[in-house]
């Protein structure tokens, strides 16, 4: 790992200033893929911003319907929370679900969805939820927010501050994990709100995507005997060692029925 | 360099370090506590974890400039003197080592899980070590004694 400047804001101002006067900087949440992205050389960031101690980052709220997480909640804080856990179980589910006990104690939501890793959870909770994250600067949908491989809506510089979720009607996530990492090979959310039907899946393709074929089966009927077939294009699938594109489609299919199973559908 | 100061196994103790100095590297090579061990060094193994203000981490994918004015509990720091904690007392009756290079995450791992959970299924067990890995493959005796730790009552 090459060395930086490290710099320890307590605002959210300060943290914005301090990325702005840097060469080259890069805002650490959690570290946990920050940490060995730098051991393997893939960043060189000449300055560290880490939001650790910015206290208006951190914390869990019941706003008009809505559950707001602070960018900084690690995901055993989520997984913990009791507000979660009655308000909406399958994300306290999801994020129990995320690594191993002590990333869960380090890595974080925000860190989590800026990365946009193409097998991380929170994306197909975020979009399954229909969340909305909220930065330093203005509001972005999650159907806007994910928008490639690694890649999101978040300009240059730009701080993801907090992550709300619209109370579902039943919602649930369902994961086949990689039984090394615990990445998803494929993983999803389904949630019921009103008529609406929301299913997004992680891991199977370079982004979190929504399946529109099994959202329309489901918004019919909201049994995991409706989920039928995805309406992934193949050809777009992640496919290597761990799985092939055909395999992952099929575990869209699976991973669907068993989370509408334990929504209640 | 920053300078860092943090409660280590309830001792202060401060050091000029790099950015980029790992809390595992502070650990051993700073304060000589080596019996925080890095196995994989990319966060799978679970052979260095410590507690940071009470909650289990890998001390190998955290900064030491991160863990500045926390407190820090190492493998080290859990015996009283010659009288083993009962977590270390019950790897040592059940046998859970064998070569004994990832016993010190192995055991710092099951404390935190017992002060979080103080009567663990053996299925929670076996969901918490997630993130230790024994490549001698003993997590049978391993499991046995977090288990008996667990029933005893004070290993937490």
């Amino acid at each position: 790992m090459h060395d930086f400047g490290y710099h320890r804001p307590t605002t959210l101002a300060d943290a914005a200033a301090a990325l702005e006067s840097a060469e080259d900087g890069k805002l650490m949440a959690g570290g946990q893929t920050m940490i060995p992205t730098l051991k393997q050389r893939l960043a060189q960031p000449s300055d560290i911003v880490d939001l650790g101690a910015v206290e208006a980052l951190t914390g869990i709220r019941e706003e008009g319907g809505a559950l707001a997480i602070g960018a900084m909640t690690t995901h055993a804080e989520v997984a913990a929370s009791d507000l979660v856990k009655a308000r909406i179980p399958a994300l306290a589910n999801l994020a129990g679900g995320i690594g191993d006990p002590q990333v869960r104690h380090r890595g974080t939501i925000g860190g989590s969805i800026a990365n946009n890793d193409p097998a991380a959870d929170y994306p197909a909770g975020c979009v399954g939820l229909g969340a909305t994250i909220h930065t330093g600067k203005r509001q972005i949908a999650a159907d806007d927010f994910f928008t490639g491989l690694f890649e999101t809506a978040l300009e240059e510089n730009e701080i993801v501050t907090a992550v709300s979720f619209p109370l579902p009607g039943q919602a649930a996530y369902a994961k086949f994990p990689n039984p090394a990492s615990r990445y998803a090979i494929v993983g999803v959310m389904v949630a019921q709100t009103g008529d609406s039907v929301r299913v997004a899946v992680t891991g199977a393709g370079p982004c979190v995507f929504r399946d529109r074929a099994i959202e329309a089966a489901l918004s019919s009927n909201f049994s995991a005997s409706a989920v039928g077939t995805s309406s992934a294009d193949e050809s777009a699938l992640n496919s290597d060692i761990h799985a092939s594109a055909e395999y992952r489609k099929h575990l869209i299919g699976v991973m669907a029925k068993r989370a509408v199973a334990a929504a209640g559908g | 360099m920053p300078t860092v100061t943090m409660t280590v196994n309830e001792r202060q103790v401060s050091g000029e370090v790099e950015g980029r100095t790992l809390l595992v590297q502070f650990l051993r090579e700073h304060l000589n506590l080596t019996g925080t061990h890095v196995g994989c060094d990319t966060s799978q193994c679970g052979a260095c974890v410590v507690h940071l203000n009470g909650d289990s981490v890998k001390s190998c994918t955290i900064l030491a400039v991160q863990a500045n004015g926390g407190k820090v509990t190492t493998i080290e720091g859990l015996a009283s003197g010659d009288a083993l904690h009962p977590m270390q007392e019950a790897f040592h009756e059940h046998h859970g080592l064998q070569c004994g290079f990832c016993t010190p995450g192995m055991v710092m791992s099951a404390v935190d899980l017992l002060s979080k959970n103080a009567k663990p299924s053996e299925k929670e067990i076996r969901e918490w070590l997630e993130g230790n890995i024994c490549r001698c493959t003993g997590y049978h005796n391993i499991v046995n004694a977090i288990s008996h730790a667990a029933q005893q009552g004070d290993a937490a």
